[in-house]
C-alpha cells in the first residue's frame, strides 16, 4: 500500500495542543449558545404545521408552466385564514425548481371545519390560477400539534437524561457531566442553525436532533474511552497532556468517520429532494457541531472538574457505582 | 480474537445466505412474488404512506358529545314516562350524566319514583342496568346513568366506531386499510394508494345517525324561530334550509335498521328503502298507528331528509324514504346506513395525504441518494485503507445492506422517507466500527507489535468503544420510537435494525475475512500502517 494517497494525506501521529485553545473555544461556544437560545425566541423557530397546527399542501402546474405565487397568495388571503405562506419549491419528479410547484401553509381558524377550509382553499386557487394538481396535503389539528410538540421536547429531554445515566454508569460522574454539557451544547447550536437557515421545525427535525444526540454521544464515547485508557496507562502524566494525547490519538478516526458522514448527508441533501433537505442539512451541521464538542466541550470540562486519578488507576472495571457520590 | 474460528465462519455464511433469501423478494414484481413456492419468503419491504402514496387520518371519538346526547334522550324518556303516568313536573335540571326532576305535586313523589324505577329497570344495550332513580328531598327525583355506565360509554363508543369505520372503508373497496386504536379515544386510519382521500374522509366523517321523530304540530315554527322553542322539541333544517319543529323524542333510530337499499318512489325518482328489526318494527308500528294523519320527520345527522304524513299504520317495519337526491347520493347514503351509525361524532384531528406519484418520486430520490451515499463511502474507505482493508469493510457494508433489507422485509417494518435517511446514515456509522478497529491496529503496529498481535489488539480493544457507541445510538432510536409518531418511528426502527446488523457485519465479517487473509498471505507487516 506504499504511496496510497489518502493514507499519506492523513497525519500519522499528530500533536496538536487542543487544550491550549480550549479557553477561546469555550468563549466561542458560550457566545454561540447564547445567540442560539436568543434566536429561538427572536426571531423564533419556523414551526412547521406538525407543531403549530394548520394545513400544508403542494400545488403544482405541469412542468415548465409557471405558477404565480402572488396570485395564489391573494386567492388564499381572500379567505381570511390569517397567516398564509406560499413558497416556490423544486418539482418532485425532476428535483428542479422551474417555478411550477409551490408549497402552501395556512392556519385553520378556530371553530372552522378543516376539511371545508381545505376545500375552499383548493377552489379559490383553481379559480385564480387555473388547473393545478394537489399532491401532498397535511392538516394537523391544534390539539394534536400541541401534543406532538410536548412529546417532541420530552423526547429530547429524556434522550439527554438517558445518555447522562449511561455515561455515568460506564465512566464516572465527571465524564457524564462533560458528555451532557457537550450534548446540550450540540442541541442548542443545532436549534440555532435551524433558526439561522429558516429550516422548518417539524417532527422530522426532532428525529434529526435525536440522531445528532446519538452521533455526538458516539463521538464523545470514543474520545472518553481513549482518555480513560490513557489515564490508566500514564499515571503520572498531567491531566491536560493526557487529554491532548487522547484527542490526538483519536483524531484520524474522528476525521474519517466525520467526513464520511458529512459527505453522505450532503449527497442526501442534494439528491433527496425537498422533503429531506432540511432534515439532512440539520443532521450534517449537527454532526460537525458534535465532532467539535467532543474535542472542545466534553474533554475540557473534565479538565475543569478534575479526575480522581488514583481511583481510576486502581479500578480495572469501568463500572463502579461507589464513585458516583463523589463530585 | 483474530483466528479463523469455525462458528464465526458458519455464522457469517449462514446469515449471508439467510439475508439474501429474505431480501430476494424485493427484486421481484408483486406478481412474481405471488408465484413463488410456498416455502420461500414472499414479503418485500413494507413502504410507508409517504413512499407509496396514501392517506393517514387521525380521528378522535367525541365521547363528551355522545354523553350529552345520551343524557338528552334520557331526559326525554323521563318526560314521556311521567307524562304517561299523569304526573305533572315543575322543571328539569340537567346535570352531568342525568337529570333532577322537580315534581309539581310532592304527593306524587312515590308514584313518580316507582315509574322511573321501572324505566331504569329495563336493561340497556350492554345487558346491565345502566340508569338509576333516587329521591332527592321531598319533591325531587334524580334520574341518571350509573358511573360504570358513563365510564363504559367511552370505551364501547371507540370500539364500535372502529367497526363502523372499517365497514365503511371496506364498502369503498380500499386496498388493505389499517385501522387501529390509539390511546383512549383515537383511531388511526391508514389507507395506502387511496386515490381520493377526501372521499374517504367524507365517508368516515359522517355520523350517519338516522332517526325518526314526530313533527311538533301543536307549536308554530315561526314562534320557535323567534326563540321560543318548546322544551321537548328542537328546530331542524332540511337541505334547502326549510325549518322544521321536531319532537326531541326518538321513535326509532338507525340502530334498529337491518337493511337499507336504493329504491324508487312511485314516480321513479331515487329513494331509499329500509327495513327495521323486530323491536324497531314494533315501535314504528305503534308510533304510526297512534299518529295517523300527522307528519313525522326522517332525520340524518341532524338534517331533515323528508317529513311525510302518516297515511296508515306501518306494521311490517319497512318502507321508503323519499327525498331530493340523485342516484349517487342515494347510494352513498345507503352505504352509510348499512355500515351502521357512529355512536359518537368523529373529529379529524390530523390528516396527511400523499399522492402515489409523489410517493414514487420520493422512492426515486431516496434510492438515488442511497446509491450516491454508498458510492461515496466505498470510494472513501478504499482511499483511506486500500483495497484489502477498505475492501473488507465494503464487503461488510454490502452484507449490512442486505441484512437490513432482509430484517425489514421479515418484520414488515414500515420503511419511510426519513427511514431511508436513517439507512444512509447507518452505512456511514457502520464503517465507523471498521475505522475504530483499523485505527487501533495502526496504533498497535506503530508501537512495534507484530502483525498478528496488532490485529488482535485492534479488534479486542476497539470492541468496548464500538459497543458504547452503538448503545448510545440505540438509546436515541428507542426514544424516537416511544415518543415519535409515524415517519419518525420508521426512522427509529431502521436505525435500530441498522445498529445490530452493522455491528455484526463490520466486526464479525472483518474478523473472518482478515483472519483468512492472515492465514493464507502470512504478511510480514500491516498494509494499513506505513
Amino acid at each position: 500500500m506504499r504511496g496510497w494517497p489518502f493514507i499519506k494525506l492523513l497525519p500519522q501521529k499528530t500533536n496538536f495542543h487542543f487544550v491550549k485553545y480550549a479557553r477561546f473555544a469555550a468563549v466561542l461556544s458560550v457566545v454561540l449558545c447564547v445567540a442560539s437560545i436568543v434566536a429561538c425566541f427572536v426571531p423564533g423557530l419556523n414551526m412547521g404545521i406538525d407543531f403549530r397546527g394548520g394545513a400544508s399542501m403542494e400545488v403544482s402546474k405541469p412542468a415548465g408552466q409557471a405558477i404565480e405565487l402572488d396570485r395564489v397568495r391573494e386567492a388564499v388571503n381572500s379567505l381570511n385564514l390569517g397567516d398564509v405562506q406560499v413558497q416556490g419549491i423544486a418539482r418532485r419528479d425532476t428535483n428542479v425548481d422551474d417555478g411550477s410547484t409551490a408549497i402552501l401553509r395556512f392556519q385553520v381558524p378556530e371553530g372552522r371545519d378543516q376539511t371545508q377550509v381545505v376545500n375552499q382553499v383548493e377552489t379559490a386557487i383553481s379559480q385564480t390560477v387555473g388547473e393545478v394538481q394537489y399532491s401532498g396535503v397535511s392538516v394537523v389539528g391544534s390539539k394534536v400539534s400541541g401534543e406532538l410538540f410536548t412529546s417532541g421536547l420530552l423526547a429530547l429531554g429524556v434522550a439527554i437524561g438517558l445518555m447522562f445515566l449511561y455515561i455515568w454508569f460506564r465512566f464516572e460522574p465527571q465524564f457524564g457531566f462533560g458528555a451532557v454539557i457537550g450534548l446540550l451544547h450540540d442541541v442548542v447550536l443545532t436549534f440555532g442553525l435551524i433558526v439561522l437557515f429558516r429550516l422548518e421545525f417539524s417532527l422530522n427535525m426532532v428525529a434529526a436532533i435525536l440522531t445528532v444526540i446519538g452521533y455526538s454521544m458516539n463521538d464523545t464515547v470514543v474520545v472518553f474511552d481513549r482518555l480513560r485508557e490513557n489515564l490508566r496507562k500514564y499515571k503520572t502524566m498531567p491531566l491536560r497532556e493526557v487529554i491532548d494525547l487522547s484527542l490526538n490519538e483519536t483524531l484520524s478516526r474522528t476525521i474519517i468517520t466525520g467526513v464520511t458522514a458529512v459527505m453522505v448527508l450532503a449527497a442526501l441533501a442534494i439528491f433527496g429532494g425537498e422533503a429531506l433537505f432540511g432534515f439532512s442539512i440539520a443532521l450534517m451541521f449537527g454532526i460537525i457541531i458534535g465532532t467539535y464538542s467532543s474535542i472542545y466541550v466534553g474533554a475540557p470540562i473534565i479538565l475543569l472538574w478534575g479526575v480522581k486519578r488514583g481511583a481510576l488507576a486502581d479500578d480495572a472495571k469501568p463500572i463502579k457505582l461507589g464513585m458516583a457520590s463523589r463530585p | 480474537m483474530i483466528q479463523l474460528s469455525r462458528w464465526k465462519v458458519i455464522l457469517v455464511v449462514a446469515s449471508a445466505i439467510l439475508g439474501c433469501l429474505l431480501a430476494f423478494p424485493n427484486l421481484l414484481s408483486s406478481a412474481q412474488r405471488e408465484a413463488l413456492p410456498g416455502w420461500l419468503p414472499k414479503n418485500a419491504l413494507n413502504l410507508g404512506l409517504d413512499l407509496q402514496g396514501g392517506s393517514y387520518l387521525l380521528l378522535e371519538v367525541d365521547v363528551p358529545a355522545m354523553r350529552e346526547k345520551r343524557v338528552t334522550n334520557l331526559i326525554e324518556d323521563v318526560r314521556v314516562t311521567l307524562n304517561g303516568e299523569g304526573i305533572a313536573t315543575n322543571g328539569f335540571q340537567r346535570e352531568a350524566g342525568g337529570v333532577i326532576v322537580t315534581l309539581a305535586n310532592p304527593g306524587q313523589q312515590t308514584a313518580a319514583f316507582e315509574a322511573l324505577r321501572q324505566l331504569a329497570g329495563a336493561a340497556g344495550p350492554s345487558g346491565q342496568v345502566e340508569r338509576t332513580a333516587t329521591r332527592v328531598g321531598g319533591d325531587r327525583i334524580r334520574f341518571a346513568y350509573t358511573d360504570t355506565a358513563l365510564a363504559g360509554m367511552g370505551a364501547t363508543a371507540v370500539d364500535q366506531s372502529i367497526e363502523v369505520v372499517r365497514r365503511r372503508i371496506d364498502s369503498l373497496g380500499t386496498r388493505e386499510p389499517s385501522i387501529t386504536r390509539q390511546g383512549a379515544d383515537r383511531i388511526v386510519v391508514q389507507a395506502p394508494g387511496e386515490s381520493d382521500p377526501r372521499k374517504l374522509e367524507e365517508v368516515i366523517g359522517q355520523t350517519a345517525q338516522l332517526t325518526f321523530q314526530m313533527v311538533d304540530t301543536e307549536n308554530s315554527v315561526t314562534d320557535a324561530m323567534a326563540g321560543r322553542v318548546p322544551p321537548d322539541a328542537e328546530l331542524l333544517m332540511d337541505e334547502q334550509g326549510t325549518p322544521y319543529l321536531v319532537k326531541k323524542r326518538v321513535l326509532v333510530s338507525g340502530e334498529n335498521l337491518t337493511r337499507a337499499s336504493v329504491d324508487a318512489d312511485q314516480s321513479g325518482r331515487p329513494a331509499i328503502g329500509f327495513r327495521f328489526d323486530g323491536a324497531g318494527a314494533r315501535r314504528f308500528g305503534e308510533a304510526t298507528s297512534a299518529n295517523i294523519g300527522k307528519p313525522f320527520a326522517i332525520i340524518l345527522d341532524g338534517k331533515v331528509i323528508s317529513a311525510p304524513r302518516i297515511n296508515s299504520a306501518i306494521t311490517n317495519g319497512s318502507g321508503i324514504i323519499e327525498g331530493q337526491f340523485s342516484i349517487q347520493e342515494a347510494a352513498t347514503m345507503v352505504n352509510l346506513l348499512n355500515g351502521g351509525a357512529l355512536p359518537a361524532p368523529l373529529n379529524v384531528e390530523e390528516r396527511r395525504t400523499v399522492t402515489a406519484e409523489l410517493g414514487a418520486d420520493a422512492v426515486t430520490a431516496g434510492a438515488l441518494s442511497t446509491a450516491v451515499g454508498f458510492a461515496i463511502i466505498v470510494v472513501f474507505m478504499i482511499l483511506a485503507y486500500g483495497f484489502l482493508f477498505g475492501g473488507v469493510s465494503v464487503i461488510g457494508l454490502v452484507l449490512n445492506g442486505v441484512l437490513i433489507v432482509a430484517a425489514m422485509s421479515l418484520t414488515q417494518a414500515t420503511l419511510t422517507l426519513p427511514g431511508i435517511a436513517g439507512l444512509i446514515l447507518t452505512f456511514a456509522v457502520a464503517v465507523d466500527a471498521n475505522v475504530l478497529i483499523y485505527e487501533r491496529m495502526r496504533d498497535e503496529a506503530r508501537s512495534g507489535r507484530s502483525v498478528i498481535a496488532s490485529m488482535d489488539a485492534g479488534f479486542s480493544k476497539a470492541w468496548g468503544t464500538i459497543l458504547d457507541a452503538n448503545v448510545t445510538t440505540l438509546v436515541a432510536a428507542a426514544i424516537m420510537f416511544v415518543f415519535g409518531a409515524g415517519p419518525v418511528r420508521g426512522f427509529a426502527w431502521t436505525l435500530s435494525i441498522g445498529v445490530f446488523t452493522s455491528v455484526f457485519s463490520s466486526v464479525l465479517v472483518a474478523q473472518v475475512l482478515l483472519a483468512y487473509w492472515l492465514k493464507t498471505a502470512k504478511p510480514k507487516k500491516l498494509p494499513i500502517a506505513e
